[in-house]
């Protein structure tokens, strides 16, 4: 059971960069060979000279050492012919450079939030506007990696609940930024890597030219949970996508809480169980008892206090120096459901109720 | 003699040769209160080879961990703190001191100075490494363990670090107050206590790049103070320079950082250029081709050094101008670093060479660091940067002039000198089985690591997508291999000579080596050169 190449994503033993999607990264590979081809050259003319030299001014061979020294005349040379050559290497990458900072005209604008340890989506101008969602590593692959002993899986890692879904031919401009600490949004095959910096955006864009699945990863280190927050961007075409956007648009209304809404006890611990699956198992683990440094819910005093405010808190703010990451991000209903949740499962057993309403009181 | 552990009965013998000799203490307080460079030039070395273990074992947890794909060994918090441990320890515990080590032995000889010129700074300079190197490693032990925001400790993630970040933030400011210590001294006794005739452009290219490496520390080991005390502030007092919840700039953090970071670069690799400058033209019995222009190409690589930082940050979205500034300023370097490598070789090109330890480890430094030096050109380009930035491509890059450009340049001035430091010749063929044995694990370590980031691995990956793990698990098989090298290298080569046993060194070991620590004894002395030495006209040799 070997493991396949991941078509958009990493492939066996791969050597190069990945086959481009858009003309920013075949520009890169270009400028990458042209780099690779100019290097090898010198590389092995420089030292075809060293071990010419090697092998020949060996004194085991007899030979006598000569006594020149100092010579302005190729002191001038070497400097002069390498500066030549370097500005030969900057004059193709300018032009590129300048293409990668244009993010003008767009077609769609999407912000990208790195949190730690997924990505939220926000569909901000063109079609689609206003879809906004959550993508998170699939659950079953961080067990798989804890486990040690991962099975071959062609998406180890790789794998998202929900892909962020884009036209193909169109002109994606990707705002970033940042829930808590930095992070970089990265997709090889679209040639881009934009550092998601918290309390500023920062923009870069693509234009893929073929549809189909394509991924990447979180790529500046943001803590514990760095190699499980993957990007997963699936580009269909127009009319694929247009179908997209309208089940998404009815799924979303269809979704959409009221915070004033009351909820029964089992209502509210079934919708906290996937919340608890989506946002807190990968830390506190399915069984409430954490790990390592990670602190048990199950048995846990602020869970079972009957002051509920305190473990609200401790959701919208975080805890321990953002160990404990502050989950405001969540809805009401969402963070109202998981607290219910935690309250009433495991060995908890208070029996106590916290509404979306408490959660706003709790927000002001 | 100060290199050699078992020291008293030689000790008697250099009290008939030393009046002086007698004042010197015995025992422990001899390294205590140590004012001799000798001594505190081996205290600096034995620190630095300890860290180095140190952090090769971090090293190694790394490897085994990325063995094969999924956790095995640790969980992603410890797998951080390794990373980032692994990087701090062997900057600031093994390769920046095991440089300044190099710097008390040999500046002094080499210039014809009886001591360094402030003996008792220097003393404090060392003895401030112990409790920070001891800090460091013992913050794993801290609550929450040790730090985990990678050694370029970026903000905000700095700010949810446990206790362990302030030790940490403190064993970096102890450190760069001993490095700025260490860098007056150095300025201050080649700048003063040259020999008569050793004009600057006659001295040793070793003394001429740590002149300029230490005006390279002076200049920004103050800036990393001046990062790490706004992020402590920031932890525990209320500011807010970096942190974004309160209006600060976590880019601002990367721009401090670097301005720090890229020269502190040259700063681990100027004094190998000085090791290697002097090896090489020993072993081809040629002089240095262009000692001048040796000499300008290092002040240029120092100067530049200060306007490139941002190349590091290339994916933080700067405007296009701050690109396209700092890819030029950056493939700039190339010049320069050009320079040397065209240097050394026409040097070797028809000279009479042989190739002994010293010289097989300087032709290694040569031929695999220009190989890291053309990855940097090719990360130098903004484009192409934005692929490999964060990948195992920079991780490559990096290690190729870090360990093969400065630890093997280390290695080199070790078997080179070593003979002058402990009066025995090294096992000629341990040292050709470290050599090889080194060159081969390296390249097999480091060179997949190419592939890896030009196919997208992020670095600091605990773990990874299945189709990288063909190539992890030969860097882990590598990474091991070169581990064991280096503890054969202490065990088979090192100790031996510590412990006087081997050939005895005469004391000119090389017949093409040029220089006043020649004209000294093997072992040197405990004091040398008391009286000012009459030298000859090129500086190189003491007359009567």
């Amino acid at each position: 059971m070997a493991v396949n190449s991941l078509p958009g994503g990493p492939a066996v033993n791969q050597l190069d960069l990945h086959p481009p999607v858009t003309q920013i990264a075949a520009d890169q590979r270009w400028l990458h060979y042209f780099m690779l081809v100019i290097c090898t050259v010198i590389f092995v003319a420089v030292f075809g000279v060293m071990f010419y030299s090697i092998f020949k001014h060996r004194k085991s061979k007899g030979a006598v050492s000569a006594n020149f020294h100092e010579s302005v005349k190729v002191e001038i040379a070497w400097t002069v012919v390498p500066l030549l050559i370097v500005i030969g290497m900057a004059l193709p990458a300018t032009k590129t450079v300048v293409a990668m900072k244009d993010t003008s005209s767009a077609d769609l604008t999407i912000k990208a939030t790195g949190i730690q340890w997924k990505w939220g989506y926000d569909y901000l101008k063109g079609e689609g506007e206003g879809i906004g969602f959550v993508s998170t590593l699939d659950l079953t692959h961080r067990e798989m990696s804890n486990s040690g002993k991962p099975p071959a899986t062609d998406n180890y890692l790789l794998k998202v609940d929900n892909p962020l879904v884009v036209p193909v031919d169109k002109k994606i401009r990707i705002i970033t930024t940042a829930n808590d600490v930095i992070h970089a949004f990265m997709v090889p095959a679209f040639g881009i890597k934009q550092d998601a910096i918290p309390g500023f955006v920062r923009d870069t864009w693509f234009r893929a030219e073929k549809t189909g699945d394509f991924y990447g990863q979180c790529a500046e280190l943001c803590g514990k949970e760095h190699a499980y927050m993957p990007i997963h961007v699936k580009v269909l075409s127009a009319a694929d996508y247009t179908a997209w956007v309208d089940g998404k648009k009815k799924e979303m209304a269809a979704l959409a809480d009221d915070p004033a809404k009351e909820w029964k006890l089992d209502e509210l611990v079934a919708r906290g169980e996937k919340v608890y699956a989506a946002n807190c198992a990968a830390c506190h683990q399915a069984s409430g008892k954490g790990a390592g440094p990670i602190k048990p819910l199950d048995g846990a005093a602020v869970v079972l206090d009957a002051d509920k405010l305190k473990q609200i808190q401790v959701l919208l703010n975080g805890q321990n120096n953002g160990a404990m990451p502050a989950w405001k991000q969540l809805s009401d209903t969402e963070i109202a459901a998981v607290i219910t949740y935690t309250k009433n499962n495991w060995s908890n057993k208070t029996g106590q109720l916290v509404q979306p309403a408490d959660v706003v009181a709790a927000r002001k | 003699m100060s290199a050699v552990i078992d020291q008293h009965g030689h000790h008697g013998d250099h009290a008939h040769d030393h009046d002086h000799d007698h004042h010197a203490p015995h025992g422990w307080r001899r390294w205590l209160f140590a004012t001799n460079h000798k001594d505190i030039g081996t205290m600096y070395l034995l620190f630095s080879f300890a860290m180095l273990m140190v952090g090769g074992v971090l090293a190694l947890l790394i490897r085994a961990e990325l063995f094969q794909p999924g956790l095995q060994i640790v969980n992603p918090q410890l797998f951080n703190q390794l990373t980032t441990m692994h990087g701090l320890i062997m900057v600031f515990g093994a390769i920046m001191p095991a440089f300044v080590g190099f710097a008390n032995w040999m500046i002094p000889l080499q210039i014809g100075a009886a001591d360094m010129a402030f003996a008792r700074m220097n003393n404090l300079s060392f003895w401030l490494l112990i409790p920070a190197g001891l800090m460091l490693v013992g913050s794993f032990f801290m609550p929450g363990g040790a730090p985990a925001a990678g050694w370029t400790l970026y903000a905000p993630l700095t700010l949810q670090m446990g206790p362990s970040m302030d030790a940490g933030i403190f064993a970096m400011h102890i450190m760069g107050a001993s490095s700025i210590m260490g860098s007056i001294n150095i300025i201050v006794t080649i700048l003063n206590m040259r020999a008569p005739r050793m004009t600057l452009m006659k001295m040793p290219l070793f003394c001429w790049t740590w002149l300029i490496t230490a005006y390279l520390l002076i200049a920004v080991m103050p800036v990393l103070a001046g990062a790490i005390t706004m992020t402590l502030t920031d932890r525990h007092f209320g500011t807010h320079f970096f942190n974004p919840a309160g209006g600060g700039d976590p880019v601002m953090y990367q721009h401090i950082f670097w301005f720090f970071g890229h020269p502190e670069v040259y700063i681990m690799i100027l004094p190998a250029f000085g090791i290697v400058s002097a090896i090489i033209p020993a072993f081809a019995r040629k002089k240095l081709f262009g000692y001048t222009s040796m000499v300008y190409a290092t002040s240029s690589i120092a100067i530049l050094s200060f306007i490139v930082w941002a190349h590091h940050m290339f994916t933080t979205g700067m405007p296009v101008t701050g690109q396209l500034f700092f890819m030029y300023a950056t493939m700039l370097i190339a010049v320069p670093t050009g320079v040397k490598v065209f240097n050394w070789i026409a040097t070797m090109w028809r000279g009479s060479m042989t190739f002994e330890t010293p010289m097989l480890f300087a032709v290694g430094f040569l031929f695999v660091f220009t190989m890291g030096g053309f990855t940097g050109l090719i990360c130098a380009m903004a484009p192409v940067d934005i692929q490999i930035q964060d990948t195992y491509y920079v991780v490559a890059h990096f290690h190729y002039v870090l360990v093969a450009g400065s630890l093997y340049a280390l290695f080199a001035g070790y078997y080179y000198w070593s003979p002058k430091w402990t009066g025995v010749m090294y096992n000629e063929t341990r040292g050709k089985i470290h050599f090889w044995g080194s060159l081969i694990f390296f390249n097999v370590t480091f060179f997949p690591m190419h592939f890896l980031g030009l196919a997208g691995m992020p670095r600091r990956y605990a773990d990874y997508p299945m189709q990288f793990a063909d190539f992890n698990m030969l860097a882990s098989v590598g990474a091991f291999g070169f581990g064991l090298m280096q503890v054969y290298f202490f065990f088979f080569v090192v100790l031996p000579t510590m412990r006087g046993q081997g050939a005895k060194a005469p004391q000119q070991p090389w017949d093409g080596a040029e220089g006043l620590e020649w004209e000294v004894p093997s072992p040197a002395p405990f004091h040398t050169f008391e009286t000012p030495p009459l030298l000859n006209p090129s500086a190189t040799k003491v007359l009567g």
